[in-house]
């Protein structure tokens, strides 16, 4: 396109407004790679955890020293109770009358139950027992079921979300504030051009953005995309414009950078709460579960998630992207309806 | 209507516009004649800027005709921009763009017109093309927003308030532009609440007072209409011993006495002989004079002549 025609000019201006703004750079860029990094850290796979039990008397503690998730520790009788009672260690072993083995562990903690069933195996399989039914351990420890690859796709929902409502709302509501709009309905510019103009940079932004978040999982924790990429990339396309649309509909009336971003909060934080960025939206009651079904960043997170994580296709993903076409069309149309031009 | 009016720049009719209860234009008629500079004088809430916003096809009028460069709003708005150069009173441009990028902005929306730079020169911006805008002064602002008006080469040009906040400095560079814009031919309608700004710029000016042009004609016209040629303020006397003001009105050449908080002011004819008049008749009374000033009649006292109100009153 050429350089002079209004859009191409309208277009170049909203992306050097952004790039001149380092706080902008800041919120979009460079905070959802910490957050990722913090969250995968503090979340991070951990070897599983071995046990520590106190054992009086040699003869119960050289079986049970066989088990790998034991930590055994031979004491007298009473440094073992005083063990067990600090919580040093989750079960004291003592042998009782005629051969048995007595456990004392407390029933209320999960480490204590899990000890003594691990302590009690040890002992019956090193005195001879046989289990009827064989079996066989497969350890869920691939990428793609961990936390950081739920997460994941989250923030990249999450982002998609606040970068267009915010550079909507608040690049229009200034505009509309300094009476720069009015300003340019007094010339012969297109109006189509200056909102479109918004959607143009958006999508160029968004391939910086999406590219960052992809790129920083992929390479710092191997977060797997299974689905396609054509798909991945409609997907974020799709999302960012419906997102687009709703920021252009809460921008349409506001006078005030306080009222445009009372506005933006108020629609953002459900969706920050039930859309299921950080956990499973299941986890809100089934009554529930319907409304957040319809928000926007619920579709556009389960689809990310399916279609990274699992592989499903477009197709596969119908029901979502029908969820955000209905809201791009709906908002886009109020939009337009109600945008006041000075 | 009268055989001139097809030729008139602007042209308007019975416009009225309210807003809620204020009646900002009151059946408003104006006529702009081609290549002529006209001024919209008046106070703050005159409703100068709903008026010209109204002739920008900005703002919708409850009824009325206005006709721009013999084109109408409803009809004919997308050749009407391209024909228009308008600066708006409170615009912001934004901040983070460089001035050669703004003005290459609002070129791109005109089909035909002179290269960004060579209106950046226009308005002696050229040593300031690739500053931010952010760091420019309120006069270079003001030189940014009328190149912004003038990247169409238009016909007609309206200008809102275009110095007001500006240093006298500032005021007087920003003039001598729109003067050397008059004398390229263009038409200029500008609202100002600056008496000299008008008596300076325009060819003819109209005096708004509550969404009513209350008088009309050349800066000169007008000031000989309601006044004499001079001015003579003076504060005498104490409340002890009070001047008596009439023996005042029979001097020759005093005209028109006015007493207001202490102070007296007159308008003569004659200045050489109404002062040594005054002067003697004070010293009649042997009354102390403690202020005299004189000066040459203003629109600002056509204005107070005709509303018994100063222009910036409000």
């Amino acid at each position: 396109m050429n350089k002079n025609h209004p859009l191409m000019q309208l277009t170049l201006v909203r992306f050097r407004e952004f790039i001149r703004e380092p706080e902008a750079l800041f919120w979009v860029f460079i905070f959802p790679i910490l957050l990722a990094a913090g969250l995968g850290i503090a979340f991070r796979n951990r070897p599983p955890e071995v046990l520590q039990i106190a054992v009086v008397g040699e003869q119960l503690a050289a079986p049970l020293r066989s088990e790998k998730l034991l930590d055994v520790q031979q004491l007298s009788e009473t440094a073992a109770e005083a063990a067990l009672r600090n919580g040093k260690v989750a079960l004291l072993a003592e042998p009782g009358a005629n051969g048995t083995v007595v456990y004392r562990f407390d029933d209320t903690n999960p480490e204590g139950r899990t000890a003594r069933m691990l302590a009690d195996r040890a002992l019956q399989r090193a005195a001879g027992r046989q289990d009827p039914v064989g079996s066989t351990d497969e350890l869920m420890r691939e990428p793609g079921t961990r936390y950081i690859d739920f997460l994941i796709p989250g923030l990249l929902g999450m982002n998609l979300m606040g970068s267009a409502i915010w550079g909507m709302g608040f690049a229009i509501v200034d505009a509309r504030r300094k009476k720069l709009i009015k300003r340019l309905v007094a010339t012969p510019m297109p109006r189509q051009y200056y909102l479109l103009s918004f959607v143009l940079s958006r999508l160029l932004l968004l391939v910086v953005e999406v590219g960052v978040v992809l790129g920083f999982g992929a390479l710092v924790f191997h977060v797997p995309v299974h689905g396609s990429i054509g798909g991945l990339v409609v997907l974020c396309v799709l999302s960012s414009m419906c997102f687009c649309a709703l920021g252009l509909l809460i921008a349409s009336r506001a006078q005030t950078i306080e009222a445009a971003s009372g506005l933006m909060n108020a629609v953002m934080l459900p969706m920050w709460i039930c859309s299921g960025v950080f956990f499973s939206a299941q986890r809100f009651p089934s009554v529930m579960q319907p409304v957040i079904k319809a928000l926007p960043l619920t579709a556009v997170i389960d689809a990310l998630r399916a279609s990274m994580l699992q592989g499903a296709t477009l197709a596969e993903l119908m029901p979502q992207v029908a969820i955000l076409c209905g809201w791009l069309v709906i908002c886009f149309g109020l939009a337009l309806k109600l945008f006041r031009w000075r | 209507m009268p055989p001139t009016a097809a030729k008139a720049a602007l042209r308007v009719h019975q416009l009225r516009k309210t807003y809620k209860d204020v009646v900002a234009v009151d059946g408003l008629e104006l006529e702009v004649r081609p290549a002529e500079c006209f001024g919209l004088l008046g106070p703050n809430g005159a409703g100068k800027t709903t008026t010209i916003e109204i002739c920008e096809g900005l703002t919708a009028p409850d009824s009325g005709e206005v006709e721009v460069l013999g084109l109408q709003w409803g009809t004919d708005a997308a050749a009407l921009r391209q024909r228009l150069g308008i600066q708006l009173q409170e615009t912001q441009l934004s901040e983070k763009l460089t001035v050669l990028e703004t003005v290459e902005l609002f070129r791109s929306f005109f089909q035909q017109g002179p290269e960004a730079l060579e209106v950046i020169g226009l308005v002696q911006l050229e040593e300031k093309a690739k500053s931010r805008v952010g760091s420019l002064s309120g006069g270079q602002k003001q030189r940014l927003a009328l190149a912004c008006a003038l990247v169409g080469s238009p016909d007609f040009l309206f200008l809102d308030e275009p110095t007001t906040g500006l240093d006298p400095q500032a005021r007087r560079q920003l003039w001598e532009l729109i003067e050397q814009f008059k004398l390229a031919g263009r038409t200029i309608l500008l609202t100002t609440h600056y008496m000299d700004e008008a008596e300076r710029l325009c060819d003819r000016v109209a005096i708004m007072d509550h969404g009513k042009v209350i008088a009309l004609g050349t800066p000169r016209e007008l000031i000989a209409s309601v006044c004499a040629d001079h001015l003579v303020e003076f504060s005498a006397g104490a409340k002890a011993h009070p001047l008596d003001l009439a023996p005042l009105s029979a001097i020759e050449g005093i005209r028109e006495i006015h007493q207001e908080n202490g102070s007296v002011s007159m308008q003569v004819t004659e200045l050489h002989r109404a002062v040594p008049a005054l002067l003697a008749e004070l010293g009649r009374q042997s009354v102390a004079l403690t202020e005299l000033r004189t000066h040459s009649a203003t629109l600002e006292d056509v204005f107070v002549t005709l509303t018994g109100r100063h222009l910036r009153d409000e």
